[in-house]
């Protein structure tokens, strides 16, 4: 493991610390829990979301005006706790109620449950959406059911504008659940990440391998292949998730690092997406490039298609905001 | 048979040896079929449990269990946190009605149902709790128990949580919510019915 950081134990504290130092101007920290939230207090609906840490920017990169109101940093890659939580809970409400946004993995889930309960013990109103946008992984009753990705960051930009717009709690719940419904992820991986306490990969690709389908915590794809180049990789991509979009005429797309992915090969990609989607009857909208929900230093990318058929969401999504890494 | 608050105590300390002693190990099982951090999530989560014990002043099962349950909570993180949390905490309730041990057991079982919605036979840590609840009830949990319900749970294809991801892979692999559970009872009959 060769990485720039002090004891391996250290780095979520660290990385928190370093972040607060550099944006004191409009963030700030919760005493003894880890959570980055807004200075300005705002008269809206507080967006809270959170998960392991390992995925910056996720989820603190998009604190700040039109997006998160707080988020809650667990341990590198394991969900945070419920006390956390309804930390972040507690100062993000302004009487307006607080949505949390949840990316669905069991544990995300349950702890995110828990300090939803702990919240309603004290009569502060909360309501959660899960993103589940990650269709490597069948929606069934075998498993924990589709994980939550990149795409859980339009969700953060989509219904950040609606709340800023002053939607009601109840309202934002109900967007946010038909959101979802439009919003599908694929990724694929050349390296495994290495959380730094572990100090070796979680998984390991031969030279010539690749993975489709990995996970942003390196949960298995669907297929190991051998290693392809840009345009079949977004053949590949692009078709999968086309599949279910056979009506849709407008669209948006995230094309995401997982963070040792340097932005050369995100914009051949994006050039080879867009040269595969000119054999469907769509066109392209909206589109952001870069690193916005990694897997520590995984090489690698996830591809977001989002349905933007209604123009609201569009709207949503290109309004300005006052975030570090949008 | 009647739990005490000494013997919970006592109960409880040594299954944070066995967690610290077996980090690696439960990190390595959680490798195989998940994320690799149930060692750390869980040594984290008893070391708490630990300091926690040392405050409760009162000679009372619930406030024991009860701490447990606070610190599990608080401190673990993952799917094991809420798990191990809810159990404690419904252990703890249980604790003001009865003290004793195969209905408390059993409480914290149904405390982990609820909170996970996974049931018997998706390889999880409740294919350790289930069984080991059955023995209490007949006044025969020993560590055959413990064995055989390990090696029941391998052959399992994991329906919940982060491993049911890998799906058929995790088919012959030992659960290590399953195996945490497993030091959790050990440390019982050491500590209460030995
Ligand atoms: N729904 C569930 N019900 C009961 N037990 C579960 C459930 N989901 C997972 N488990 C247990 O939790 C164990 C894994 O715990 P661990 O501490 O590794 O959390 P995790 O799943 O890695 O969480 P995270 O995804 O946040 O890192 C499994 O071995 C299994 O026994
Ligand atoms: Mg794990």
């Amino acid at each position: 493991m060769k990485k720039i950081i002090n004891e391996p134990h250290a780095v979520v504290d660290e990385l928190l610390e370093g972040m607060l130092l550099a944006h004191s101007d409009f963030l700030t920290g919760i005493t003894d829990t880890r959570v980055v939230i807004e200075k300005e207090k705002r008269a809206t609906v507080g967006l809270v979301s959170g998960g392991g840490s390992g995925h910056e920017p996720a989820h603190a990169g998009f604190v700040g005006d039109g997006m998160l109101r707080a988020a809650v940093l667990g341990e590198m890659f394991t969900s945070p706790t419920p006390d956390q939580i309804f930390e972040a809970i507690k100062a993000s409400d302004t009487g307006h109620g607080v949505l949390l946004i949840v990316k669905n993995y069991t544990g995300d889930v349950m702890n995110f449950d828990m300090a939803k309960e702990m919240a309603e013990m004290e009569d502060i109103a909360v309501e959660s959406v899960l993103v589940d946008d990650d269709i490597a992984v069948e929606d069934s009753t075998y498993t924990a059911g589709k994980r939550g990705v990149a795409g859980t960051v339009l969700v953060h930009k989509i219904l950040g504008h609606y709340a800023r717009e002053g939607k009601t709690l109840t309202e934002l719940k109900e967007l946010g659940e038909r959101l979802t419904a439009h919003i599908d992820t694929l990724g694929v991986a050349l390296t495994g990440a290495t959380v730094p306490e572990v100090g070796k990969p979680g998984f390991t690709l031969a030279e010539n391998e690749m993975e489709y389908g990995v996970g942003i915590h390196g949960e298995p794809g669907y297929r190991r292949s051998e290693l392809k180049q840009s345009r079949a990789i977004a053949n590949e991509l692009v078709t999968k998730l086309m599949e279910t979009k056979t009506d849709t005429k407008k669209i948006g797309l995230l094309v995401n690092g997982l963070g040792a992915t340097p932005l050369q090969e995100l914009y051949v990609f994006y050039r080879d997406v867009v040269h595969e989607l000119k054999n469907y009857d769509v066109e392209i909208v909206f589109q952001k490039i870069g690193d916005f929900m990694t897997s520590i230093d995984m090489a690698g990318l996830s591809l977001t298609v989002i349905d933007l058929d209604s123009d609201t969401y569009q709207a949503a999504l290109t309004s300005p905001v006052d975030v570090l890494n949008w | 048979m009647e739990l005490t608050h000494e013997q919970a105590k006592r109960w409880l300390l040594n299954f944070h040896q066995k967690v610290t002693d077996n980090k690696a190990y439960l990190s390595e099982l959680d490798q195989a079929i998940g994320d690799g951090d149930h060692g750390s999530n869980m040594a984290r989560g008893t070391e708490a449990v630990k300091d926690k014990l040392g405050s409760v002043t009162e000679d009372s099962l619930e406030a024991v269990l009860k701490q447990a349950a606070m610190a599990l909570i608080s401190k673990v993180g993952g799917a094991s946190g809420p798990l191990y949390g809810s159990a404690f905490m419904a252990m703890a309730k249980t604790a003001k009605e009865t003290s004793e041990l195969s209905t408390l057991i059993e409480a914290g079982l149904d405390g982990i149902k609820h909170r996970g919605k996974a049931d018997v036979g998706d390889k999880t840590m409740i294919d350790m709790w289930q069984p080991v609840t059955s023995a209490l009830h007949e006044d025969d949990l020993t560590e055959v128990t413990i064995d055989q319900a390990l090696e029941d749970v391998k052959p399992l294809k994991a329906k919940k949580g982060r491993a049911s991801y890998v799906g058929e892979r995790s088919m012959g692999a030992l659960d290590p919510g399953a195996v945490s559970s497993g030091y959790l009872f050990t440390a019982l009959i050491e500590e209460v019915l030995a």
